[in-house]
């Protein structure tokens, strides 16, 4: 077993997630038999391998050009509200469960 | 004229030429989805109100005599994973269980600038993350072709939505498989274009260099129609890709004769139904007698993709949905003391099973001591994988495969054991990991008439080929 109940209790803490202890339980299960599964991986020696992080640098893009130059043309001027208007306060808050007409309001952080 | 069968250009001409209204068109299948939608869940929310002024924006021009836009009248459903202003958007999460977007996603909105009438959300997997719509924080969708069965997913409510005429074409997204294999569950055409081909501003991110917007339609010619329609540059979103732009519609009439297909055995091993294996098998060869030359081609790399997809998905995913805090939108948990329980409870509470088993291996890839291992690992997986096709593409023009392993299978059959589920995805995974175009068709029925799918993948930015391919089979079958 790779994956201990120690283990979820972290990574659920670095996750924000609280978690109950039959949802722990499950995850022990579901994680080692997927990671087991993840494993085939090791079959491949990937030594000489560059990572590859996202596709849009290698096709679509100028390749006479290097690093950022290719995507040229994705840059914009850096002046306010430069490709469309901000949102209004009112809007911004629309969505918020809890918001007093200026800020979000959210329950203390620190406690005293 | 039965108004809920009609493809984009039947449907376009019928208003342009007075033989109907975009408003008996929108009523027509409002009826369809009051009738129908009870039993199949393919729409979480209808938004009657805005299709009924497209409508009328587009019977009045029809009136004037005005020539149509390309999708003038058409009605169309969108997975509720893009942001629609004023409409409820909910990635079929109970997290954003009442959200109101204030802005539009670029794809939808290219889609009403066409003349494209919403008449509601679609129904999906949560946060696009599964291959059956039973993620679902909502409810199920049942497979219209039998309703014992799933639709597929995540896309499952856009392809059934189409599936059943209660939408002309629908937009999906694939992250992994999402639009292709629900096509091909339902019996409907689903296409993912090229990575940066169509914006991705105003979707709710699952992974990030994964994500693809893309139709499902009743035809081939329908899903070139409204590629042409929402394709192209999007200054709000930096990776749309700076392309002109090809005629998708015209493309597709080009001849077949002469193009090299490539069929990697890669796809047709261990696992694969029988009867879909005979069913693909009949398609080849009713591509070869089109004149299409047919090549072995090997992917070598392809058994890895799944694990590969599995940890860069769940990674991406868990940096994305970090967002979700109960803070500025979303469910908040109530009766909680501290900023840390909020945050915590409000997770616990608004996100479903697979979403925090995604999230939990995610970031746990991610986390100090197992990144080489994992992350970095997989992400020199997909430059194997990405190479696997650069290879075979230098030989060929195309690669046809079946989309999915099996047709649709029950509801519950899977549900729970997440990695069965995760193989459901195992023939469509690897276009999403090298970013490459990739289409499925209808290619015949199981013996219990289920729908079988066709795949064909092609180059970076070449979709006309592959609708090209597409839609000479379509003809010919």
């Amino acid at each position: 077993m790779k994956v201990t109940e120690k283990d979820v209790a972290y990574v659920a803490d670095l996750a924000n997630l609280e978690l109950s202890a039959p949802e722990r339980a499950g995850m022990v299960r579901d994680l080692n038999s997927i990671l087991d599964y993840i494993e085939r991986l090791n079959e491949l020696d990937t030594s000489n391998v560059e990572p590859m992080a996202q596709v849009s640098d290698r096709y679509g893009v100028d390749e006479s050009k290097q690093g950022s130059e290719r995507f040229a043309y994705a840059s914009r001027e850096d002046v306010v509200e430069g490709l469309r208007k901000s949102l209004s306060q009112d809007v911004a808050l629309a969505n918020a469960p809890d918001a007093d007409g200026t800020f979000f309001r959210v329950p203390k952080v620190i406690e005293r | 004229m039965q108004l809920a069968q009609l493809t984009i250009d039947a449907a376009r001409s019928a208003v342009q030429e007075r033989k109907t209204t975009a408003l008996a068109l929108a009523e027509a299948h409002y009826a369809r989805i009051q009738n129908e939608d009870e039993q199949i869940g393919a729409y979480l929310t209808l938004c009657k109100e805005r299709a009924l002024e497209q409508a009328d924006r587009i019977d009045r021009m029809a009136a004037e005599g005005k020539p149509l836009p390309p999708l003038g009248g058409v009605p169309v459903g969108i997975k509720d994973v893009m942001s629609t202003r004023g409409v409820r958007t909910t990635a079929g999460s109970k997290i954003l269980g009442h959200y109101i977007p204030p802005y539009d996603c670029t794809a939808v909105a290219r889609m009403e600038a066409a003349g494209a009438m919403v008449l509601g959300k679609t129904n999906c997997d949560e946060f696009a993350m599964g291959s059956s719509n039973e993620n679902s924080a909502f409810r199920p969708v049942h497979n219209p072709r039998d309703l014992s069965r799933v639709p597929g997913g995540s896309s499952g409510g856009s392809a059934a939505a189409v599936a059943a005429d209660m939408a002309v074409v629908a937009l999906g997204s694939d992250t992994g498989g999402s639009i292709r294999q629900p096509a091909s569950f339902c019996g409907v055409v689903g296409l993912m274009p090229t990575y940066g081909r169509v914006s991705r501003y105003g979707l709710i991110a699952f992974a990030s260099s994964l994500d693809h917007i893309g139709p499902l339609a009743k035809t081939v010619k329908d899903a070139a129609i409204v590629l042409r329609s929402i394709a192209g540059r999007d200054p709000m979103d930096a990776t749309s890709a700076d392309l002109p732009v090809p005629d998708y519609v015209a493309e597709i009439e080009k001849p077949v004769r002469g193009l090299r297909l490539g069929v990697a055995k890669e796809y047709f091993g261990e696992g694969l139904d029988g009867e879909v294996r005979h069913a693909v098998e009949s398609a080849i060869d009713k591509l070869r007698s089109l004149g299409c030359e047919i090549v072995p081609v090997s992917l070598p790399h392809t058994p890895y993709a799944i694990p590969a997809y599995y940890l860069i998905a769940t990674a991406e995913a868990s940096s994305n949905l970090a967002r979700y805090d109960g803070v500025r939108y979303g469910y908040r948990a109530a009766g909680v003391k501290t900023l840390s329980e909020m945050y915590r409870r409000s997770r616990d509470e608004g996100f479903g099973a697979e979403v925090k088993r995604r999230i939990m291996l995610g970031t746990y890839a991610l986390s100090a001591g197992y990144y080489d291992a994992y992350y970095l690992k997989a992400q020199k997986v997909r430059t194997l994988l990405t190479r696997d096709f650069e290879g075979a593409f230098r030989k060929v023009d195309a690669i046809v495969t079946p989309t999915s392993p099996t047709a649709a299978f029950r509801l519950g059959e899977k549900s729970n054991d997440p990695l069965a589920m995760y193989l459901a995805d195992i023939y469509t995974v690897t276009a999403d990991l090298a970013g490459i175009p990739g289409i499925s068709i209808p290619c015949g029925e199981t013996k219990q008439k289920l729908p079988i799918g066709l795949q064909i993948l092609g180059k970076h930015f070449d979709e006309a080929t592959i609708l090209r391919v597409a839609n000479a089979y379509e003809q010919a079958a």
